[in-house]
């Protein structure tokens, strides 16, 4: 029997506070201004998208001891743009990425449940942890927890988020006018959470809200951030874009699932994806490096070089060879409030690379930055970028991809006008949306109602 | 106008034009705000708290009779302003536990999305259940102490909020491609805010809102809480029961305003029950004490009577030193209809309010004008 043809997820994320966004160009609107949020939500939303995604960054970054000028900088708080936005769709989900380091779950988890109140049930949380003392200065809480504690804490968070939203029913509000029996339960909303973490209790005074819970998404790529994953989380939002890497991970996580007995559709894996789109292949690849070139400015390149070499590099030459001094080894002190670095375990290790690759390929600074850093996923037609996406989830390599554009507002259009009818033709992608929750558009089941699978598995 | 729930009556859910089970919905709310938008209004505050409703003062009652549960009121407000042009919208957040850098970004967001119509009512929160749901704090036996403790830290929050939504200037953003730079980081600001109960570096990772810094409100009926609204907020909420009363509390708060400031813009509060008769609206109100099973109280004067008979008390108390009221309709959405309906009409009968609206931003509709960037040094 052959498989089952999938059905594709597409998600749309908001052009980022990185160097992904190119704004030096002249169809680059506003990065704040409402008018923005409005033109992509709307088009992922006539695309037929299962949601849209906002990222978060809680301090501006900096490097060499000033503030980082050279990208967007600059955006609004994720709650409540999203709950704007739910006034201008019907259907689209809205995904919000919410530290667990700086805020507290009680606050947390009401701003999910009016979202998804406020949204008719669209709600999504993107739990993510913060690294350091640098972005706790700006909080009540301040400090920074070591990476072990930091796990711990997000996990007891999220559970403590899912006591208070459990801690209505969903069936206590009766409003008889009549009777006068407003409520059924003189104790909804009960709830109590202890644990090294957290103490906390009383009464939770949001009721319980049209998905009963958020849907949960989750974005760290470790042993223990995949574990985290398999056992609590909805869907990955995952850096695997690519056939190898990507069914590599699937692999990996959804082999996990089944000792928390939940099946391969419980958990989706959706890589983030940036895309050039032109009218022949040839076209794309020509704008794509167009791109690469608008998105590595030679300043750029060099704020690049020094994020690993971890030195002041100001005054090398960005068209002239890689720096022949090597990185400087231990923690990572020029760049802050950016995770990429964490990333560079062995700075010497990976310059070696780069100089060997800059050597072959008698690449500059800069050309080798552009190599080495964020090529876009998928280059070329329409119809070679909708078979591409179809073949990579029919793999097994994900469910489907968030991408990411790189023009605010306009860059997911060519996408939801060119190749979303393809993928329509292709029968792998919704033409109009079914459900009406977040949790119809991805398949999930309504925590509610979703023991019936969840015992036939085990 | 304050909107809460179903009304300020404990009663008003029950009213046969009442939507109790919607309150949860986004079309409550837009149709509330949008009738109130239709008839006018400067601005509505929405009420929030980190508790579930209760009748007792300082701890959870087991009631089962009375309206409970609400959304996030910034939220609601932010659901509600794309579905509006003019009206200003002003919800509450609690200074006592939350977090001013999350709140300030959150304000200039509802700024952004409300093209300049944001405000913000501060309120601290004494309750221990309120704390038990953050298990962080521990509160102070003594309540004087306790009172200073929770408007000192209001104040150092209004302070942080403002220091944030100032800690970009207005043209930071650049965009030159020629240097690649996309701001003049020398135009954005650390604010170095250090206190007792936070400290804060900046600056925000919001670029300065439309109305530069949105509109801060406070409702006081204490010393500590005058002295908040003289020193912190543009607007201030009061209680005054007597005509008199009004001119003292205003007097009282320009006492404490620090000298060369735009002047607090001070909203007189009362609960309204409204009907085309007195006898009317009396009996309703009576009818709704019934229902409850006690007669209802409130920190403000409650006002039954006939829009025409308010609009007497509305212009009486202008004289005497309110900017304005701030309506607190009994039930809704009967009252807010008599307002819109009853009480506008008469008051542009008189010559005593806007036939249109004519500014666009909240700060407009207040007379308050765009504040200079504490900043800035071109």
């Amino acid at each position: 029997m052959s498989k089952p043809t999938k059905q594709i997820h597409l998600a749309a994320h908001f052009p980022g506070v990185n160097n992904t966004t190119v704004w030096s160009d002249p169809a680059s609107g506003s990065h704040i201004d409402f008018a923005s949020f409005v033109h992509f939500a709307q088009t992922a939303e006539r695309g037929k998208f299962d949601f849209m995604f906002l990222a978060e960054g809680l301090r501006l970054r900096e490097q060499g001891g000033a503030i980082y000028d050279l990208d967007v900088v600059g955006r609004p708080d994720t709650f409540t743009v999203l709950a704007a936005l739910a006034a201008v769709t019907d259907r689209l989900g809205l995904t919000g990425t919410i530290n667990s380091t700086f805020n507290e779950p009680y606050e947390v988890a009401r701003q999910f449940a009016s979202l998804d109140h406020l949204s008719d049930g669209r709600a999504a949380w993107n739990v993510v942890t913060s690294w350091d003392a640098f972005t706790g200065e700006n909080f009540r809480r301040g400090g920074f927890l070591p990476e072990h504690q930091r796990y711990e804490r997000a996990e007891s968070f999220l559970a403590a988020a899912h006591t208070l939203f459990d801690s209505w029913r969903g069936d206590e509000i009766i409003a008889d006018k009549t009777t006068g029996v407003f409520l059924s339960d003189p104790t909804a909303g009960e709830f109590s959470y202890h644990n090294d973490h957290f103490d906390i209790s009383g009464r939770f005074n949001v009721p319980r809200s049209p998905q009963g819970r958020p849907v949960i998404f989750q974005a760290g790529d470790s042993d223990h951030g995949r574990e985290f994953a398999a056992a609590a989380a909805d869907a990955i939002f995952s850096r695997h874009g690519t056939l190898e890497a990507g069914q590599q991970f699937f692999a990996d996580v959804k082999g996990r699932l089944a000792k928390y007995g939940r099946r391969h559709s419980d958990l989706l894996i959706l890589p983030a994806a940036t895309f050039v789109l032109g009218d022949t292949d040839a076209e794309a690849a020509d704008m794509a490096h167009e791109v690469r070139l608008a998105q590595v400015s030679p300043a750029t390149a060099i704020k690049f070089l020094e994020q690993l070499w971890n030195r002041d590099l100001s005054d090398h030459d960005p068209d002239g060879p890689l720096p022949s001094v090597d990185p400087v080894v231990g923690e990572n002190t020029i760049a802050k409030g950016r995770a990429s670095v964490r990333m560079y375990r062995d700075p010497i290790a990976t310059a070696n690379e780069w100089r060997a690759k800059a050597e072959a390929e008698n690449l500059t600074t800069r050309e080798l930055i552009i190599e080495v850093t964020g090529r876009q996923n998928f280059i070329g037609s329409p119809t070679t970028v909708a078979e591409q996406i179809d073949h990579l989830v029919q793999s097994d390599a994900s469910d489907g991809f968030i991408l990411v554009p790189h023009v605010t507002p306009g860059g997911l259009d060519p996408f939801v006008d060119k190749v979303v009818p393809l993928l329509q033709e292709r029968g792998v992608f919704r033409t109009e949306y079914e459900g009406t929750t977040l949790r119809d558009h991805l398949g999930l089941a309504h925590p509610d109602r979703g023991a019936e699978p969840a015992a036939a598995t085990g | 106008m304050a909107l809460d729930g179903t009304g300020w009556h404990p009663a008003s859910w029950r009213e046969p034009d009442a939507r109790p089970a919607e309150v949860l919905r986004a079309g409550y709310w837009t149709d509330l705000i949008g009738a109130a938008e239709h008839g006018l209004i400067d601005f509505v505050t929405i009420e929030d708290g980190l508790t579930l409703q209760s009748d007792h003062p300082f701890r959870p009652d087991d009631r089962t009779d009375r309206l409970r549960g609400r959304l996030d009121a910034v939220l609601i407000a932010s659901r509600v302003a794309p579905t509006t042009r003019h009206i200003g919208l002003i919800p509450t957040a609690v200074t006592t536990f939350t977090e001013p850098f999350h709140i300030s970004k959150a304000v200039a967001t509802l700024d952004y999305v409300s093209t300049g119509r944001a405000g913000v009512r501060v309120q601290v929160s004494s309750r221990r259940d309120a704390a038990a749901h953050f298990g962080r704090r521990q509160f102070p036996d003594d309540r004087a102490a306790l009172v200073a403790e929770l408007f000192g830290e209001a104040t150092d929050y209004v302070e942080v909020l403002r220091r944030l939504w100032d800690s970009w200037e207005d043209d930071a953003e650049i965009r030159d491609v020629s240097t690649g730079r996309f701001i003049d980081r020398d135009k954005l600001h650390y604010i170095d805010f250090v206190g007792p109960h936070f400290s804060v570096k900046g600056p925000s990772i919001t670029p300065r809102p439309p109305q530069g810094q949105p509109v801060v409100a406070a409702l006081g009926h204490v010393d500590a809480a005058y002295r908040l609204i003289a020193t912190s907020a543009d607007v201030g909420f009061i209680t005054p029961h007597s005509t008199q009363e009004v001119t003292s509390l205003v007097e009282t708060i320009a006492g404490h305003r620090p000298a060369d400031t735009e002047p607090v813009r001070v909203f007189a509060d009362v609960v309204v029950f409204l009907d085309d008769t007195a006898a009317g609206a009396q009996a309703r109100r009576d009818r709704l004490d019934e229902v409850a099973g006690s007669e209802y109280v409130s920190d403000a004067e409650i006002f039954a009577g006939t829009p025409a008979q308010l609009a007497d008390l509305v212009q009486q108390w202008h004289a005497a030193g309110a900017s304005g009221l701030r309506l607190r309709p009994a039930t809704l959405p009967h009252d807010l209809r008599q307002i819109t309906d009853g009480l506008v009409p008469e008051l542009q009968r008189r010559g005593a309010f806007r036939d249109g609206y004519d500014t666009t931003t909240l700060r407009g509709l207040l007379g308050l004008p765009r504040p200079a960037n504490r900043y800035a040094t071109a």
